[in-house]
């Protein structure tokens, strides 16, 4: 017990849960977006993974670090601009369409790798962001070194939080999104485009993605590898369902599974005589207990993967 | 008033619309004046929604012109028509559960690019709109939370909140009581007099009638007839409606049997109150026995408890002296209850599936060998349906969505009615039809009560509730009144007991 408090009390972990918890806030942001406009966007896995090497390549050729997010975000554009096509104005199954975007965009992160990179014994690296102090907050004790010492994209995720909250309930677009994601019939009623705001919901959301895995390759690591999303995308997925598809408690939600992560690998440099395997579970499996007991609660958008197809009844 | 603005505010010409092999709307032309009120009457399936939709832009025309103000619209944008000042009553609800009265209202009257919002602004305009027209809600109370006729009053808002000077109102009433029917028409006519021009369905003549300066009737996608209404009445209008003379029919006096469903002190909790407190009543074999009373007060959880849905916490309920309190709905089926649900569209068919896969599914034991569906049995069966309860423009490989109301009530009767139910549930089994349909499905519940089914009528149409049952009953709040005959009720009387004003002596 004590051992856990320690490692609890310590700001390097707080620092590191932030770290942990800045891709998933991107990821479940975007697919927050997308099922707010009530679009499942499954390919989430394969954009971040897209995101993470487009992001990568840009600054490995000599790009810009911001540049690389840039680039990231507009591939992942494309990629939900494609599952958004398929989805909405064509109508077709969400599920397939999203799994069929993973497999598409994570095998094309490979294939474009191997085609413009020279991979030696080791996978090249360039150089990442490095933690930022935010002048004068980073002096207060332990906040100032948890929480105001990160790298530059975590502010913006926090941030982020902020924009997209706001911007969901404070503005006539997101209105208009989250009415798409109700009912896109009356969004119609009222002489607006549901197919058009979804497919912009999708594109934004999916830009979002893919930011979030450039984030593994600009800052958490320094170098590409296929399998480096690990299921972020899907742990994503379930982050929605958990925050009852609220920005705030995506955040939350982000930051918890975060701190598992970050409080089990600590714990298995100090508690012996247990296979590790468990500690890499544990997240997991908090994850599903915290998912059942929130989201029996959770007010999911009624049209969450209705195709809206116009002048049918 | 502008000089010269006598020329009609709106005008269709020529509109016609074809789905597949269906012309839905044939040619219509009719117009509309400033500050008329008039009614577009017609069979279900008549197209009237779908001539509402394409004037709305909704759905493109095939052939024809809609005209506001002398100006064409352009076809196939709802846009287009807002901005020229029509606004649209949806025959279903457009509105979101999830969201607030004020976001359902506002959304859409500001530009998508605009940065932050002007709430206040807008809740001081829909409280501005709410007092002028006497349409009462609260701008922050989440539309899921409300009753229907307070949805409705939302409606209304929203086409006023966006300046509408046309207002076009698809059956506003199906799902409204008497009293909210009445308060609302009252608001329309005020509107018409300051101005507004208003073009309203419905299938209820006495609404018609009491309404409407003119009337259009539609059948089969052509203007039949056009009337005003001063110069018409209700028996008039429902032969043009038909095409023939249409009279419900009248309940013969037939002496009933034993008891088949017996209810002692049921009771249900919802939320924090009782949607059922202890609920007392008894339907015998070859006999209606009629629950009145204005929606909400309970009849939905009567509903479900009598089809399995729900279960009661405490009384008793019996069906040939069997408990079947805690019943599910599968043997609810096989004990031979038969269920015509309120909601058709949710509960009573799967729209999506062919008309023979509804028919058939509630007994697809019965169709079925080696888990396998026999095809043709079943096909046949359905036929048969259609044959015998006279459903129109279907035939057993149709979707059953695209069936118009009338015509999937007669499906959803028929299935419960082809079986010989001993008992049988109707809960509000003419909402939304037009005067044939109802006299259909009135002929068919008094041939099932002839033939000595036990038949629990819940309905908010007075007049159907007398001309059907034997005895009635009110609910008030989840109680229920002592029966009366149908004989000693008069329109006093059922107010009274409408009004939960019932002894309570003879309560028991
Ligand atoms: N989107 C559609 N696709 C195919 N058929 C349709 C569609 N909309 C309507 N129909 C058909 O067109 C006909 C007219 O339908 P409409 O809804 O306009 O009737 P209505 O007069 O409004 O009837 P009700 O009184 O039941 O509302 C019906 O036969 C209906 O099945
Ligand atoms: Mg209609």
């Amino acid at each position: 017990m004590t051992v856990a408090l320690d490692i609890l009390m310590t700001a390097s972990l707080w620092e590191a849960v932030l770290r942990i918890a800045t891709p998933l806030i991107f990821g479940v942001l975007g697919a927050l977006i997308c099922e707010r406009a009530g679009v499942l966007n499954l390919g989430i896995e394969g954009i971040m993974t897209l995101g993470a090497m487009v992001g990568w390549l840009t600054v490995y050729w000599g790009g810009d670090l911001w540049l690389g997010m840039a680039v990231a975000v507009l591939v992942g554009m494309m990629m939900g601009w494609l599952h958004a096509m398929l989805t909405v104005p064509l109508g077709l199954s969400q599920h397939v369409s999203g799994l069929g975007i993973t497999l598409l965009a994570s095998a094309l992160a490979y294939y474009l790798y191997r085609l413009w990179v020279e991979v030696g014994d080791l996978p090249p690296t360039i150089v990442p962001f490095q933690p930022l102090a935010v002048p004068g907050l980073s002096s207060i004790p332990f906040l100032g070194e948890a929480v105001f010492t990160q790298m530059p994209p975590t502010y913006v995720a926090l941030i982020l939080v902020v924009l997209v909250a706001w911007f969901l309930n404070r503005t006539p677009a997101g209105l208009a999104l989250r009415m798409t994601g109700e009912n896109p019939h009356a969004v119609e009623a009222q002489g607006l485009n549901p197919h058009r705001i979804r497919i912009w919901a999708v594109m934004v959301g999916s830009g979002l993605m893919a930011l979030g895995g450039a984030f593994l390759t600009t800052a958490a690591f320094n170098s590409f590898f296929p399998t480096m999303v690990q299921g972020r995308g899907w742990i994503c997925i379930a982050l929605v369902v958990f925050a009852s598809w609220r920005p705030g408690k995506a955040l939350i939600g982000a930051l918890l599974f975060a701190l598992f992560d970050a409080f089990q690998l600590r714990l298995q440099t100090v508690v012996e005589g247990v296979p590790y395997q468990l500690f890499l579970m544990a997240p997991y499996v908090l994850s599903i207990v915290a998912l059942v007991l929130v989201a029996r609660r959770a007010r999911v958008p009624e049209a969450l993967m209705q195709p809206y197809r116009r002048g049918e009844r | 008033m502008i000089a010269g603005a006598v020329g009609p505010v709106l005008e269709l010409e020529g509109i016609s619309k074809r789905f597949g092999a269906l012309l839905a709307n044939d040619g219509v032309t009719l117009s509309l004046k400033k500050g008329e009120v008039l009614a577009l009457l017609g069979e279900n399936g008549a197209g009237k929604t779908t001539l509402m939709n394409i004037l709305f832009g909704h759905y493109a025309a095939d052939a024809g012109a809609v005209r506001v103000m002398g100006r064409a619209l352009p076809p196939g944008r709802p846009q287009a028509a807002i901005a020229a000042g029509v606004g649209m009553v949806h025959q279903h609800f457009t509105l979101a559960g999830n969201l607030t009265v004020l976001e359902n209202i506002v959304i859409g009257s500001e530009s998508l690019w605009k940065v932050g919002m002007n709430r206040d602004g807008a809740i001081r305009k829909i409280e501005d709109l709410s007092r002028q027209f006497g349409l009462p809600v609260d701008p922050m109370a989440r539309v899921g939370d409300l009753s229907v006729g307070e949805r409705q009053r939302v409606e209304i808002l929203k086409a006023l909140y966006r300046e509408a000077r046309i207002l076009i109102l698809d059956e506003p009433t199906a799902v409204l009581a008497r009293p909210e029917a009445e308060q609302l028409f009252r608001i329309l006519k005020g509107m018409a007099k300051g101005g507004l021009s208003i073009l309203f369905i419905s299938h209820k003549l006495h609404e018609v009638m009491g309404a409407s300066d003119r009337v259009v009737v539609l059948r089969q996608g052509r203007v039949v007839a056009e009337r005003v209404t001063a110069e018409t009445n209700p028996a008039e209008l429902a032969e043009l409606m038909v095409g023939r003379a249409v009279a419900r029919p009248k309940r013969q006096a037939h002496a009933a049997g034993a008891p088949v469903v017996v209810a002692k002190g049921l009771r249900v909790s919802r939320g924090g109150g009782m949607a059922l407190d202890g609920v007392d009543f008894e339907v015998r074999a070859g006999e209606i026995l009629g629950i009145v009373g204005v929606s909400g007060n309970g009849q939905a959880m009567l509903g479900r408890v009598l089809s399995g849905l729900a279960r009661p916490e405490g009384g008793s309920l019996t069906f040939d002296g069997r408990d079947i309190a805690r019943m599910t709905p599968r043997q609810a089926v096989r004990m031979g209850i038969g269920r015509v649900p309120e909601d058709r569209h949710a509960e009573g068919v799967v729209g999506d599936l062919a008309v023979w896969e509804n028919a058939v599914l509630e007994r697809l034991r019965d169709y079925a060998r080696l888990g396998f569906v026999r095809r043709r049995a079943a096909m046949d069966y359905a036929e048969a349906l259609i044959a015998r309860f006279d459903i129109r423009g279907a035939g057993p490989r149709t979707r059953t969505r695209a069936l118009s109301g009338g015509n999937m009530q007669k499906l959803i009767l028929g299935r419960n009615l082809a079986a010989g139910p001993r008992f049988l549930l109707a809960n509000q089994p003419t909402r939304g039809l037009d005067e044939g349909a109802i006299a259909a499905v009135h002929q068919e519940l008094l041939q099932a009560r002839a033939e000595g089914a036990a038949i629990l009528l819940i309905s908010e149409d007075l007049d159907e509730a007398v001309g059907l049952a034997d005895r009635l009953q009110a609910i008030v709040k989840g109680k229920l009144s002592a029966p009366i005959a149908a004989e000693a009720a008069d329109a006093r009387k059922l107010g009274l007991m409408m009004a939960g004003v019932w002894g309570t002596a003879d309560a028991h």
